[in-house]
This record gives structure tokens, C-alpha cells and sequence, in this order.
């Protein structure tokens, strides 16, 4: 079995790799690159635990072979750190309104509200609906997670003006 | 929930994918947005030897207008097709259609043509392409042939492309600029598929005369259906509202819904009437001559 060579940003590191055709580009980004943050979930495209920013956009990564990310920028939730490695303005303001509790669809949450407020600091409530729709949780019931990028929201609003 | 071993082709022409097509002998499959191939490989409902990538076909992907006709390339993601203003313009009923497909995730990953290619019986797009009266153009190494969609869909996920062919592209008749549409579906949360949906379209002249109707029902059947019956009673009549519920019966007579986990038979007849109905109604009041 060949395994093709890829070249592919990931987080703003430039990485290569040799990898069989048949692995999902969440499987790559967990076992080969050790990115365990985005989570493995349902592997068919339901639940959007894996969800990553591919050339800025959010998409399943249990989706999309690991081969098809050549040349590709990846995103995924541990490149929306600070430059320091701290918490970003987003997981910050999870953690703050406590937009989690078993923290299983967090990375997910996290990079659809990513897609969302890089397009969008100021939201209408459907809008962020919308951008969550496609991530499941079945702790919180979504309330804390919609109040967690709605401070997002103010905060990056707050440091723009 | 891993796929099972396939060699992998990056393609990089169309002439590169029916070669490889050609060769794979009905073993090899072509992978575009991946938003129901990638479930299937992983669950092993597929096993192909050969997996053909197609997502770097430049040629494959695009919206522009030829002639009378708008064409989206097969592989133009959803997104695209969604964002793109020659879209709303010359075939807003595709547009409304999209906005119910998946989630932001899926539509960035996945095709126009790709979802025709599936030819899930309660799939959004197919049923606004049959209502469109598109067409698809079908690339094997033999040459190129158009099939019309109402010649196209042949069951639940069976269609008239061959294992040889690759879907190069998808034609829709340019709306008229007075043509109302309108699309309407019940599913049980938004971004799944429809349980049913209804798509409409109604031209009318400056007597409120109706000169072109299309209703086109999916979920309700193996294939996404055109009521025609329904459609020749509306084309040459003077149009209100009574007289588009009288014509709905004709809905019953055309479709044969089935069972299943998600509905019985009669909710989605019932169901299906209702949303042409409303579909309808709508695409009357956009209509103006």
C-alpha cells in the first residue's frame, strides 16, 4: 500500500507527512500530528465534534482524507490559543460563561463560533444558531454555549473600537 | 468506522478521471465533497477498489451562464452555489433549496453535482433541478451525453449515470424574470434531510392566465416526482387559490410514498399535499406577467 507524501499548514506550522490514502483527516490531525483537541465523535458527518477551519472555512474532519489536505491550511481548535498558549477570547469566554460541562462537542463549538465571528463580531441570536447547527450537545442545552460567544462577541467588539 | 483499503487517484483532468474510470472496470468510485461518500466508506456500505479524487479537476468547478442556460460544474462546492448572485438570479428556487442543505460544514465541503449523483430520494437539490427542468451532461471515455432529469433518476440512489460516466456539469433553464418559486420542506431538525418537500414554480401572463407550472415532490416516492397531471390543469387556467387546492388531489394519484423509520405513508401524502399547497401559493404570489 503506497503512502503519499503531503505538504500541509497546520496551525501556522508548515508539516509534512507519508500517509495511507483510507485515513480521515481527523484521524491524521489526532494519531500522526498528535492534535487530540478536535475530538472524534460520531466519524460519519453528524455530530461536528471534529469540525476544523480548512483555508479559513469550518468542515468535518471525518469527512475528507488526510491525502486531500495537501497544500491545504489547517485550523483547529489548539490554533485558536493566544500567541502565549493561553486561552484565545473565545475558549475564554467558554470557560467564563460556562459554555460547556462534559466538554465533548467543545472544539467543534469552538471553531463554528471561530467561522462565525471572523466573518461577524456582532451576531443576531439566529445567526449564531445558525453557525452552531451543525454541532451537537447533549449536556447544556445550548443556552450557555450561545451566552459564551455572545461575550465573545462584546469582548472582541469592545477591543476593535 | 474506518474504510477499507482503495488505491487513490488525484485527478487531475476530467480525461484523467473517465481514463481512470475506464480502467476500474465498476470498481472505482468518484469522490467529490466526500458529504456522503466519506460515511459510506467508513461505515463499508462502499468498498472500492479505487477511490478517484476529483476535487482538483479546476474544470469541474464553477457557475457561469451559456447561452439560455445556466451551468454549475459538478464539483462547485454548495457554498459556492449558495453565495453565487448568477444563482439568484436566473434560478432563485435552486438558492432557496441549498439554504436547507446540511450545515455550514457540509455546504463547504460539499457538490452540486455530487448530490445529484447520490440521488438521496428526499434530497434538496435534486428536487429543485427536477423542478428546474435541468439537465446533466455524463463524461465517458465513448464521448459526452445531456440526459434530462426527468429521465435520470431511476430509484432511491439509482440513477441513469453509468459506472463508466463522471457528472461534468449541470444545466438549468435561465427563469423567467416573472416567475414566482418557492420551496418548502418538513424535516426533523434543520440541516436533515426532508421527510418531504415540495418545490414549485408559476408564470403567469397579464390576465392572471397561468403559462408554466412545475410541482415537484420529494420524499413521496423511490425518485423525487414531477406531478404533470397537476401541472396541465394549472397551465391555461386563471389562477386563485381555490383553484390551485382544487387541483392537489392530483398529488395522491401520482406518488406512492412508502414506510419507514421516519414516516408512514399517510403522513407523508399528507404532508406532501400540504407543502405543494403552500408551495404553490407562494410561487403564485411571486409570479408577476
Amino acid at each position: 500500500m503506497s503512502k503519499p507524501e503531503i505538504n500541509l499548514t497546520i496551525n501556522g506550522h508548515e508539516r509534512s507527512a507519508a500517509v495511507e490514502p483510507r485515513v480521515s483527516l481527523l484521524d491524521f490531525l489526532r494519531e500522526d500530528m498528535a492534535l487530540s483537541g478536535t475530538h472524534t465523535g460520531c466519524e460519519h458527518g453528524v455530530c461536528g465534534a471534529c469540525s476544523i477551519l480548512l483555508d479559513g472555512v469550518p468542515i468535518r474532519a471525518c469527512l475528507m482524507l488526510a491525502v486531500q489536505a495537501d497544500g491545504c491550511h489547517v485550523t483547529t481548535v489548539e490554533g485558536l490559543c493566544n500567541d502565549d498558549g493561553g486561552p484565545g477570547v473565545l475558549q475564554d469566554a467558554f470557560v467564563e460563561a460556562h459554555g460547556m460541562q462534559c466538554g465533548y462537542c467543545t472544539p467543534g463549538m469552538l471553531i463554528s463560533a471561530q467561522a462565525l465571528l471572523a466573518e461577524n463580531d456582532d451576531p443576531t441570536l439566529e445567526q449564531i444558531k445558525d453557525a452552531i447547527g451543525g454541532n451537537l450537545c447533549r449536556c447544556t442545552g445550548y443556552v450557555q454555549i450561545i451566552e459564551s460567544i455572545q461575550l465573545a462577541a462584546a469582548r472582541l467588539r469592545e477591543a476593535r473600537s | 468506522m474506518k474504510p477499507a483499503k482503495f488505491d487513490y487517484v488525484r485527478a487531475e483532468s476530467i480525461d484523467q478521471i473517465v481514463d481512470a474510470l475506464d480502467k476500474g472496470d465498476g470498481e472505482a468510485i468518484v469522490l467529490a465533497g466526500g458529504q456522503t461518500l466519506m460515511p459510506m466508506l467508513a461505515m463499508r456500505l462502499a468498498r472500492p477498489a479505487t477511490v478517484i479524487d476529483i476535487n482538483n479537476v479546476t474544470d469541474l468547478s464553477g457557475i457561469g451562464i451559456v447561452g439560455d442556460e445556466l451551468v454549475i460544474m459538478a464539483c462547485t462546492r454548495q457554498a459556492e452555489a449558495l453565495a453565487s448572485p448568477l444563482v439568484r438570479e436566473h434560478a432563485p428556487l435552486l438558492a432557496e433549496a441549498i439554504a436547507l442543505v446540511g450545515h455550514q460544514q457540509t455546504r463547504n465541503r460539499g457538490t452540486v453535482g455530487g448530490s445529484l449523483s447520490h440521488a438521496d430520494p428526499a434530497s434538496e437539490i435534486p428536487l429543485a433541478a427536477l423542478a428546474l427542468d435541468a439537465s446533466v451532461s455524463l463524461r465517458s471515455v465513448a464521448g459526452t451525453r445531456r440526459v434530462q432529469l426527468a429521465d435520470y433518476f431511476l430509484g432511491p440512489m439509482m440513477t441513469a449515470r453509468a459506472d463508466n460516466e463522471v457528472l461534468v456539469s449541470v444545466h438549468f433553464p435561465i427563469m423567467s424574470g416573472g416567475a414566482g418559486s418557492a420551496f418548502h420542506e418538513v424535516s426533523e431538525r434543520r440541516g436533515d434531510f426532508a421527510v418531504v418537500a415540495a418545490a414549485a414554480i408559476i408564470e403567469v401572463d397579464g390576465a392572471g392566465i397561468c403559462t408554466a407550472a412545475a410541482l415537484a415532490i420529494g420524499g413521496a416516492d423511490a425518485t423525487p416526482r414531477r406531478i404533470a397531471a397537476l401541472e396541465d390543469k394549472l397551465q391555461g387556467a386563471k389562477l386563485d387559490g381555490a383553484l390551485i387546492r382544487s387541483v392537489l388531489p392530483e398529488i395522491a394519484l401520482a406518488v406512492a410514498p412508502g414506510d419507514d423509520q421516519h414516516a408512514g405513508a399517510a403522513y407523508r401524502l399528507r404532508v406532501a399535499t400540504n407543502l405543494a399547497e403552500r408551495a404553490l401559493l407562494e410561487a403564485f404570489d411571486g409570479a408577476r406577467a
